[in-house]
């Protein structure tokens, strides 16, 4: 029963990432850190230091919404990070944490945002490789 | 003397919301609280207070005879400080002249129009701030009270569903922040839980008085929503939620924001 219960244990975790936990790069390129970095330091672009804290001690006023970012890289692989830069709502619908490439089930975007993602394919793709970075 | 008197009312204002809140095991506090004490002083001090000096030229527009009726708002409702004390606090409310709900700006504009037969003021300018500021300070103090209405109540629900409607391109609702997230910091900023007690506020981001609209709007904007036009019946329905929402906390009007 007990072993039972570990296997099933061991199972479920790998079945979710092969079907929802994780995405696949959106250009095939692997990104660039330093650009990440500087999207994600950048409160116009990135806006993650809003809600997150981040190994940028530049950046002085840094959120505390949502978890730290230090360690990213080691708690989670760059297609799981993927997947939450893209569209946290697929792994907990009442997440606060924008879907930053997603148009779609949006209401009364501005007209300057409209039909727009957040970011684009290529800076997440450079987000993902300064997140996956993140070692602790 | 007048350091004492504001000392006094201060301490009434201070001690008065405490005992509605103890009494209540009320969590709800004024923006006022998530503030440092460097700004809480600024807004404390009347002397040290930058939207004391619209609530001056306020007190001045109140007694100067305008539009075609030749009428100062003091000739109809004499005394300010005794005809509009806790006035600010039960807005928005019905106008008997149209039977439609308008927030204390509206209010003062349907004055302006229909009783000095004089032009509207713009929408955030100098005069209808100064004049709200010094309106809204009467009412220092006073416990929130809006008034029971059917028309405000379905105002109220659609301001409530409003208040939880994601929006924008970064999906935000206004509860996401402030019923779910107060007291984080969004930034650098403290997010207050969006208490509607100190309008008009000085805001240091502004270097100006604003009204709470500006502020709806500002929130709106950062969620990249489409934000509405100034007379757009949101705004409104917001604000009778918030006054509800806000339902006998003590006003602290003008405030002092970051
Ligand atoms: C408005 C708030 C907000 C913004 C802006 C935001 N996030 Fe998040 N993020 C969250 C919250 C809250 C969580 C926690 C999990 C959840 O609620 O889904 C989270 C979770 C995460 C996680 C998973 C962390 C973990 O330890 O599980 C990563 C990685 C992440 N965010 C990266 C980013 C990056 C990169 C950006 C900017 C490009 C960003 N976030 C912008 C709120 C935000
Ligand atoms: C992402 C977070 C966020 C969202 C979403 C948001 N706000 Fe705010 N709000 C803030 C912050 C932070 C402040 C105050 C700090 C500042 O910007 O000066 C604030 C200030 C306010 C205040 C002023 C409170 C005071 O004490 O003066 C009100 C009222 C308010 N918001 C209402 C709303 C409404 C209504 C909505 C939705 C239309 C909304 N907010 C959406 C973060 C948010």
């Amino acid at each position: 029963m007990k072993r039972m219960l570990c296997a099933l244990l061991l199972l479920l975790p790998g079945l979710a990432s092969a079907q929802q936990d994780s995405m696949p790069s959106l250009t095939g390129k692997p990104g660039d850190p330093t650009r990440g970095r500087a999207i994600v330091a950048n409160r116009s672009v990135g806006l993650c230091l809003l809600c997150h804290s981040a190994p940028i001690p530049e950046e002085r006023f840094q959120g505390n919404l949502a978890p730290n970012l230090a360690g990213s890289g080691s708690r989670a692989t760059p297609d799981q990070l993927r997947l939450r830069v893209v569209d946290a709502a697929r792994l907990n619908p009442d997440t606060i944490m924008p879907p930053y490439y997603r148009v779609d089930g949006l209401t009364r975007v501005a007209r300057n945002f409209q039909g727009k993602t957040i970011l684009t394919a290529g800076q997440i793709e450079d987000v993902v490789a300064y997140l996956a970075s993140l070692k602790e | 003397m007048r350091s004492l008197r504001l000392a006094a009312v201060l301490l009434a204002v201070f001690t008065g919301s405490l005992a509605l809140a103890l009494a209540q095991g009320d969590s709800r506090h004024s923006g006022y609280q998530d503030m440092g004490p460097a700004l809480r002083k600024m807004q404390d001090d009347d002397t040290a207070n930058p939207a004391m000096l619209f609530v001056q030229s306020g007190e001045a527009l109140w007694s100067q005879k305008a539009g075609a009726a030749g009428k100062s708002c003091a000739d109809c409702h004499q005394h300010a400080t005794v005809s509009m004390k806790g006035v600010a606090a039960r807005y928005p409310a019905v106008a008997g002249e149209t039977g439609e709900p308008v927030d204390l700006e509206g209010r003062i504009n349907l004055c302006r129009t229909n009783h000095q037969q004089a032009p509207a003021l713009a929408t955030e300018s100098d005069e209808l701030l100064g004049l709200s500021a010094y309106v809204a300070l009467q009412s220092r103090g006073q416990p929130i009270a809006p008034p029971n209405d059917v028309q405000l109540a379905a105002l109220r629900a659609k301001g409530a569903e409003i208040f939880r409607q994601r929006q924008g391109q970064l999906n935000l609702s206004c509860a996401n922040c402030h019923d779910d997230n107060p007291g984080k910091k969004l930034a650098g900023a403290t997010i207050p839980q969006g208490h509607p007690t100190g309008y008009p506020i000085y805001r240091l981001e502004w270097q100006a008085l604003g009204s709470l609209k500006r502020r709806l709007r500002n929130c709106v904007v950062g969620t990249r929503a489409e934000a509405w036009p100034f007379d757009a019946a949101e705004y409104l329905a917001l604000e009778s939620y918030l006054m509800e929402r806000a339902r006998g906390m003590a006003m602290d009007a003008p405030g002092v924001r970051p």
